[in-house]
């Protein structure tokens, strides 16, 4: 008799109802002008991790970049900006487009919020969670973009009780010194920019396919 | 209901689905060679006492060396930060010609590197 394969009819159909999320973006404004370059801003940090707006921000040039857009070096506009009398990031991202554009003739500008960033310890488990949001915007118009979201979540529990103690316990040594979610930062952000019809569309230096 | 659907018409789909999941999963190869770029970046922020601009230009020399061997180029933003800790460190003459690359390698940034280099000259 063969093998009973509800499983597998289970996780065809949970495929299927992830598969299926909301519409896609409309892209009609992000068309209309697409941008060469974006001026990446310092995040706003809502999440209660100080480390959050750094730890985020140095995961973001990286796939912006591969998806074929000049991405301006994200800590020396920080540190411009720092010293040009805006110290935070909300003052940062209070800036007039049109100022942006005459000081770092950027095409559009990412905002980007830390929403949950860092990793809770439950004795036996950790769970570190790291959600974005991001909205770009075009210097020229001041029109949005386009706007996306995500959150990954990792959990370290692998259902033995004994193992899960001695990881739970190795984890909080490991991860109070190197911020386990700046890894995940990453992940987020591949899923922000690159999910199909939902992040961005491909920049001048995306590789043409080769057909 | 799902457990139900008969298998044979759900097995080729889920082929199919994972099918593209693993091919969605092999990117293709990167367009830059990223190196120590964004732990820069990063270290920077987390532990400014072990990664200070000295520190920040050895890893980031070292990227540009590893780059021309791989015959990749390097990321947007790479030439314009080491500029920076080139001139954090007093260093003018290199953080100008970093700049410079800067410009040349994306025409995007000329107009914040121009700003730049004004102001290093009024220094």
């Amino acid at each position: 008799m063969k093998p009973p394969c509800s499983i597998a009819c289970l996780l065809g159909a949970a495929l299927l109802f992830t598969g299926c999320v909301s519409k896609p973006y409309d892209y009609t404004n992000f068309r209309a002008h697409p941008p060469r370059s974006l001026l990446v801003l310092t995040p706003l940090n809502q999440s209660t991790d100080v480390r959050g707006t750094y730890g985020y921000l140095s995961s973001v040039s990286r796939p912006l970049a591969e998806l074929g857009y000049y991405v301006y070096p994200v800590a020396v506009v920080d540190q411009f900006m720092k010293e040009n009398g805006l110290p935070t990031a909300g003052e940062m991202q209070q800036v007039p487009v049109e100022k942006i554009r005459d000081i770092f003739g950027a095409d559009a500008v990412l905002y980007l919020k830390v929403k949950n960033y860092g990793s809770k310890y439950q004795i036996i488990t950790s769970t570190t969670v790291v959600a974005a949001e991001g909205k770009l915007v075009d210097v020229k118009t001041g029109m949005t973009l386009w706007e996306g979201t995500a959150t990954v979540e990792q959990s370290s529990s692998s259902g033995n009780l004994i193992a899960d103690l001695v990881v739970a316990a190795v984890d909080q040594a490991i991860n109070s010194s190197t911020d386990q979610a700046h890894n995940l930062g990453y992940q987020v952000n591949v899923q922000m920019f690159t999910t199909k019809d939902h992040g961005l569309l491909v920049g001048p230096y995306f590789p043409k396919a080769k057909d | 209901m799902a457990a139900t659907v008969s298998c044979p018409t759900i097995k080729p789909l889920l082929i199919a689905l994972t099918a593209t999941a693993l091919l969605a999963g092999c990117r293709s190869p990167d367009i830059y060679y990223w190196g120590n770029y964004e732990n820069v970046v990063y270290g920077m922020y987390a532990h400014p006492d072990k990664v200070p601009p000295q520190a920040q230009i050895a890893k980031l020399e070292q990227d540009e060396h590893k780059a021309t061997s791989a015959n990749k180029p390097l990321p947007p933003g790479f030439h314009a930060h080491l500029g920076w800790a080139y001139s954090q460190t007093g260093k003018l003459d290199l953080a100008r010609q970093e700049f410079e690359l800067e410009k040349q390698q994306f025409p995007e940034s000329a107009v914040f590197m121009d700003r730049v280099l004004n102001n290093m000259a009024k220094k």
